[in-house]
């Protein structure tokens, strides 16, 4: 049942069902809550489902206003207005005033796939990494997005969310999986290499081991949702015993999971880490599938740069 | 701390001035044209018209003030001083390091400051946010808010314009400070506002334009944006950039951010108490 919905169906729904609870959760959208499921909840919530139409920068100080006055605002657009557009509006009206307000913004990189280069963020986390005391969460599938609903509402302070709007491959199991915000999670065990992955590429990189221990590779694969703060702990102490790395994700591969885990590594256990992910270029229109291909963003291409990685440490 | 005579309304814009002068020239350099031209507006606010207690800065239901142009913060800095919520001594601490009176107005430094300002053209938006808040409690608050004309530049304040008459917010009420000067030159030479009025009135506010500097006329405009109802309401007020001291005032074309002597602030503050407060 769970599995039949739409992530952005997840959200809406429990978004929902929390407001039903908490009088301070209050909605926002920029004209496209039609395309990210939020549209119904004015049904149910006139007055805290607010549209402020295609102005993204007024949805954002409004926001920090509602958050000053005791609300806890979940604002929404795609990923590209939700951040870079938005960058000043994030960084003073939001974080440097310390206003409690989610940001949400879905069709991560090339997700936006028929709305093509100019829809396509690739940059969203690095912008938004950059700016002090933001958390940054991005959700693998609906089991996970489920449990870290709850969470992510109670949390107070500025956090962004980085959401798959339709249907993910499946990684989570529900009778078995806890979710634990600013916790990453650690899929599969392995010895020679740590796979460090999100959001769609997650599935991916759980392809990827297995490719890898066909060829008598033992990968790791952990799962960093939460990208800021990020997981020191587990980040670490999985290279301690694999040695090297490869992150994986929907992202250039500047300022987003990649450099996230290189910073971390480079200052505590330094060891060679390979990078999957769009080398620094703006996409272009098309499925996902192939925009993967195009990209460099593949299992192959990481059990290519996995290989490398292995290679790297051994010399 | 309300004051009922518009002579001790004046007495007491001489006083602000006086402070947020003495404040700026301690240090040796301020944004004082933008913090004088916006005191007559701001003592007539917080003297006649703001409900808060001083006592207890965060109460809720209070009304809020969000000053969009926050570079105006050490003119708000004295009327928080003298209501007591910070200490007169403090004021000299203006933009020093680590002070709790940064040059843009900071609520998380400043106790009495309801919103953080500074990056011009998100306050209006906020103040917008704080007033669809009020409506939701129905607490009664009204939010009063003031942008700057060189301010009026940014494309948010006209889209937190729209979504303020199309959310018929009549418990916010705006100032524009007019005083018709920004960084880089006059603001008819920059990108010019006029007609200021009309186009507040096409976005489906109630608004109306008033000398800054009348006392009188900044309280019966707020109280009829009070009576308004089923839209926010805008209040004009024709400025002057650095109003209050002659020597800054005859330099209103270039005092956004000015260095202040040892001697002009003596000069200074001696013309401001001549008159008495």
């Amino acid at each position: 049942m769970l599995l039949d919905l739409e992530m952005r169906q997840v959200y809406a729904s429990e978004l929902l069902r929390m407001m039903e609870i908490d009088e301070s959760i209050i909605v926002i959208d920029a004209d496209l809550a039609r395309a990210n499921g939020t549209l119904g909840i004015r049904d149910r919530f006139p007055d805290r489902a607010l549209d402020v139409g295609v102005a993204e920068a007024n949805m954002a100080s409004i926001a920090a206003g509602l958050a000053s006055y005791g609300f806890k605002p979940f604002i929404s657009t795609f990923c590209p207005f939700a951040t870079r557009r938005i960058c000043d509006q994030i960084t003073i009206s939001i974080a440097y005033a310390k206003q409690n307000v989610k940001i949400v913004g879905t069709e991560p990189g090339v997700a936006a796939e028929f709305n093509g280069g100019t829809h396509m963020s690739i940059e969203d986390v690095g912008v938004v990494r950059s700016i002090p005391g933001i958390v940054i969460f991005e959700p693998v599938d609906q089991v996970q997005l489920l449990q870290a609903m709850p969470q992510i509402a109670a949390y107070d302070g500025p956090m962004y969310i980085r959401l798959f709007r339709k249907k993910p491959t499946h990684v989570f199991d529900e009778a078995t999986y806890r979710f634990e915000l600013f916790k990453a999670d650690l899929l599969q065990e392995g010895t020679d290499v740590t796979l460090f992955a999100t959001g769609i590429h997650v599935s991916i990189a759980l392809e990827a081991a297995e490719l890898l221990k066909e060829k008598g590779v033992s990968a790791e694969v952990v799962n960093v949702h939460t990208i800021k703060p990020i997981d020191k702990d587990t980040v670490i102490r999985s290279v301690q015993k694999t040695g090297c790395a490869v992150t994986c994700e929907n992202h250039n591969i500047y300022g987003g999971l990649g450099s996230a885990v290189a910073e971390v590594l480079s200052e505590h256990h330094p060891v060679p880490i390979k990078y999957v992910g769009v080398d620094d270029s703006f996409l272009i229109v098309g499925k996902i599938p192939p925009l993967l291909e195009k990209f460099h963003m593949t299992k192959n291409d990481i059990v290519d740069k996995a290989l490398e990685s292995i290679e790297m440490k051994r010399k | 701390m309300t004051i009922d005579t518009y002579a001790a309304l004046e007495k007491k814009c001489r006083e602000v001035r006086y402070l947020t002068f003495d404040a700026i020239g301690t240090l040796g350099v301020g944004h004082l044209g933008g913090s004088f031209s916006a005191v007559d507006a701001l003592v007539v606010l917080y003297y006649r018209h703001l409900r808060f207690d001083p006592k207890q800065p965060k109460m809720e239901g209070r009304d809020r003030f969000v000053l969009s142009k926050g570079h105006a913060g050490p003119a708000l800095y004295a009327i928080l001083a003298d209501h007591g919520i910070i200490d007169k001594s403090e004021l000299s601490t203006l933009n020093r390091h680590e002070t709790r009176l940064p040059s843009h107005a900071d609520m998380n430094r400043t106790p009495g400051i309801d919103m953080t300002t500074g990056s011009l053209g998100q306050g209006l938006s906020c103040a917008v946010g704080i007033a669809v808040g009020s409506k939701i409690k129905k607490d009664g608050a009204r939010v009063y808010c003031m942008i700057g004309d060189g301010e009026s530049n940014e494309g948010q304040i006209w889209e937190a314009a729209m979504y303020a008459a199309h959310m018929h917010l009549d418990n916010l009420i705006v100032f524009t400070d007019y005083n018709k000067m920004q960084v880089d030159g006059q603001t008819k030479d920059i990108l010019g506002l006029e007609p200021i009025c009309d186009k507040w009135i096409s976005f489906g506010w109630n608004a109306e334009r008033v000398d800054g500097h009348d006392v009188k006329a900044i309280d019966e405009a707020i109280d009829r944006a009070k009576a308004i109802k089923g839209k926010p309401c805008m209040i004009i007020l024709d400025t002057l950039k650095g109003k209050g001291i002659s020597f800054i005032e005859e330099i209103w074309q270039n005092n956004h951010n000015v260095n202040v002597t040892p001697v002009q602030h003596e000069a200074g503050l001696a013309e401001l108490a001549k008159e008495g407060f």
